[in-house]
């Protein structure tokens, strides 16, 4: 009797695992219109890929279907992984979720498997041969697909994260010789490092000698993120600008207190407005009301 | 290498080239000192636009300068530090504390102009 441990496998029947995996092909391909149209039924069933609609659906099954076939019998799965990532491009920006992608394929697997136990329901012994070749190679596929989707999200995401904090740290001109850096959300210390390096270039740029850095849209701040700070007034002073920090929450004062910052090097005013006057009268710009407002 | 001092009136400007040695520096220090000793100079710019690197010693040579120059009476101020440059020297610690800086030559005059009027 043979024995199933795992991959290894006596085999009591004359087939090579690779003539198994072959007829294995044969029958899926044979069958491709009939599988392909379960395995629709089954992802609707499962309400499965909402965001698609039917053409769509049935457009990509055909292309997944084929491509899981080509992946047993030629047994490589850089193909699988370049569709599985091309795929997840597509399908990504609708808004089709991993456990979507996952749950598509593991039906697919289920799909072709139950195909199997019907075709070789007479030959139990057979039938077991043919699920150890099919088996390892339809996980691979399942695992291939999902990576695939996964690794694609995440190059998404990394990618608005980047746009997000590039966003996020404009360097505003707002008078000749004078910037507003406004920081609004979390500063990790990624974030402290480019708004560092924007700001000098900026104050090099439109050759600002007085900086506004307004963090009232900043509601904690770590030691790390405090000294950043503290090393931006410094950098910005050897460029020649002075720096104003306006809008330090009762927080980030005491962060700063407790941390040791010398105060004397921090030129801080209450809020943003206070600031900009300040700015302005250290640029000798005064501002003067010419008639009624109307 | 010898770094060039350029007398514009009361001030005396002097320009960094890339890589200045610490013997160059040192040179420099005792050369500018002594050329504001003999012009009376009231000033002094340091211009570091082509330094693409400070190191701790060149700071310190820096402070040394303007200390050595206030003395004599005389203002120091450092201008052209890159925005690459500022970045490395602060998280090194090297802030050039106590020495006046400006963007760039011009401001760095403007800086000078406005303090002697002050004064004046």
């Amino acid at each position: 009797m043979p024995k199933r441990e795992g991959r290894g496998v006596e085999l009591v029947g004359s087939e090579a695992p690779s003539e198994l995996l072959r007829e294995l092909v044969a029958h899926l391909r044979q069958n491709r219109t009939q599988l392909r149209e379960e395995w629709v039924v089954r992802i609707t069933e499962a309400r499965l890929l909402t965001a698609m609609t039917k053409e769509e659906i049935f457009a990509e099954a055909t292309s997944v279907y084929d491509s899981y076939v080509e992946a047993l019998e030629t047994e490589t799965f850089e193909a699988l992984q370049a569709y599985a990532r091309n795929l997840s491009e597509r399908i990504i920006p609708r808004g089709v979720e991993t456990h979507e992608v996952v749950g598509i394929v593991l039906l697919l697997r289920d799909v072709l498997a139950r195909s199997l136990f019907a075709k070789y329901q007479t030959d139990f012994k057979k039938l077991n041969r043919i699920l150890d070749a099919y088996e390892p190679a339809a996980n691979r596929i399942a695992n291939t697909v999902a990576v695939g989707f996964v690794q694609e999200r995440e190059r998404v995401i990394r990618q608005q994260q980047e746009a997000i904090r590039e966003l996020s740290t404009p360097v505003l001109q707002v008078r000749e010789r004078l910037l507003i850096l406004p920081i609004i959300g979390v500063i990790d210390p990624q974030r402290a490092r480019q708004l560092t390096e924007q700001l000098l270039r900026g104050i090099r740029t439109n050759r600002a000698k007085v900086v506004v850095i307004d963090i009232t849209g900043v509601a904690a701040m770590d030691v790390t993120v405090a000294n950043h700070l503290v090393q931006t007034v410094e950098a910005s002073r050897l460029l020649g600008a002075t720096v104003i920090v306006t809008g330090l929450s009762p927080e980030i004062a005491q962060t700063l207190v407790t941390i040791g910052v010398d105060l004397g090097k921090m030129n801080t005013v209450g809020d943003l407005q206070g600031g900009i006057e300040q700015a302005e009268r250290l640029l000798g710009y005064k501002v003067v009301t010419l008639a009624e407002p109307r | 290498m010898e770094v060039p001092i350029l007398k514009q009136g009361e001030v005396l400007i002097a320009t960094f080239q890339a890589a200045l040695s610490d013997a160059d520096l040192n040179q420099l220090r005792s050369g500018l000192v002594r050329q504001v000793v003999k012009f009376r100079s009231r000033a002094v710019i340091v211009d570091v636009t082509a330094m693409d690197v400070m190191d701790s010693f060149a700071s310190r040579t820096l402070r040394e300068i303007a200390h050595m120059i206030r003395l004599r009476g005389a203002e120091t101020v450092i201008v052209g530090i890159q925005p690459e440059v500022a970045f490395a020297m602060v998280q090194l610690g090297l802030t050039l504390e106590g020495v006046a800086t400006a963007l760039d030559l011009e401001e760095g005059l403007a800086y000078l102009t406005q303090k002697f009027k002050n004064i004046n």
